[in-house]
């Protein structure tokens, strides 16, 4: 414990390297983790639409690397990392509003975000091959 | 937002919570991301019902006002959230002499990026 100007003992963070990992401190640091890989992918948002901008030639190039596996796959991750942190950041909208801090409920929000991201990245891809249609 | 609307009078008195302007980075961190959940909701259907569209159909989709508008917004959200879920990444994670330097490239190329961005759209919307 610290002691503050108060005098009241204010707790400290839990050291990490012999703290075992849980369903709510995996999730606390997935939201921080999606998050900056989530910047990357919105580099790549602006990137994309300067390539359009840009006119036919350019968007061709990018609509080209989106379309190969390396693009496939990154695309994929991002998928993923977005719904995680749009999901978890609902979590953390509703913590703040004063809403779901029992145990059972941290549990339950907490795997429903695990739940749902995996369900909707797998839904945005199932779409993507069944609708929209691979190789065009 | 004013200064300490959001703090108890409790904690205020005994000192406790950020010295400067956390409270303050707080409350905007949370505003983007409640912008954010309708926009970005709305870019990745719209993303998935455009993928692999060639260049006049992305072209006619980006250039309706709808469009436009809804991307100038999000990408001023977007990077604004950026900016400060990053800067609470640095703050927390770095301690050396490149705090200071990564915190202000941060900022700088968020509102870079998100000029870019906008510009870009607006060329797409208004570009012969």
């Amino acid at each position: 414990m610290v002691q503050t100007l108060s005098g009241r003992p204010r707790p400290l963070s839990p050291n990490i390297q012999i703290y075992r990992p849980q369903l709510t401190s995996v999730l606390s640091i997935a939201n921080r983790i999606t998050g900056v890989a989530l910047s990357v992918y919105a580099v790549a948002l602006v990137i994309w639409l300067l390539a359009v901008a840009a006119g036919p030639d350019s968007y061709a190039v990018a609509h080209t690397f989106i379309r190969s596996w390396l693009g496939q796959i990154l695309l994929f991750g991002g998928t993923f990392c977005f719904f995680m942190h749009f999901c978890g950041g609902i979590r953390h909208l509703a913590w703040d509003a004063g809403y779901g801090f029992s145990l059972r409920a941290i549990y339950a929000s907490g795997w429903a975000v695990v739940a749902v991201s995996i369900a909707l990245t797998l839904l945005t891809w199932a779409i993507e091959f069944a609708v929209a249609g691979y190789g065009r | 937002m004013n200064r300490g609307a959001m703090r108890t009078p409790l904690g205020r008195a005994l000192g406790l919570g950020s010295a400067r302007d956390g409270v303050e980075d707080w409350w905007r961190e949370r505003v983007s991301a409640v912008a954010l959940v309708p926009l970005t909701g709305w870019f990745a259907v719209s993303i998935l019902a455009h993928a692999g569209d060639r260049y006049p159909a992305v072209i006619s989709w980006l250039r309706s006002p709808v469009t436009t508008t809804l991307l100038v917004l999000l990408l001023i959200a977007l990077f604004y959230h950026t900016a400060l879920g990053l800067q609470v990444v640095i703050e927390d994670y770095v301690h050396s002499r490149a705090k200071f330097p990564a915190l202000i490239g941060v900022r700088l190329g968020c509102i870079a990026l998100a000029v870019a961005g906008i510009v870009a759209t607006l060329v797409i919307a208004f570009g012969a």
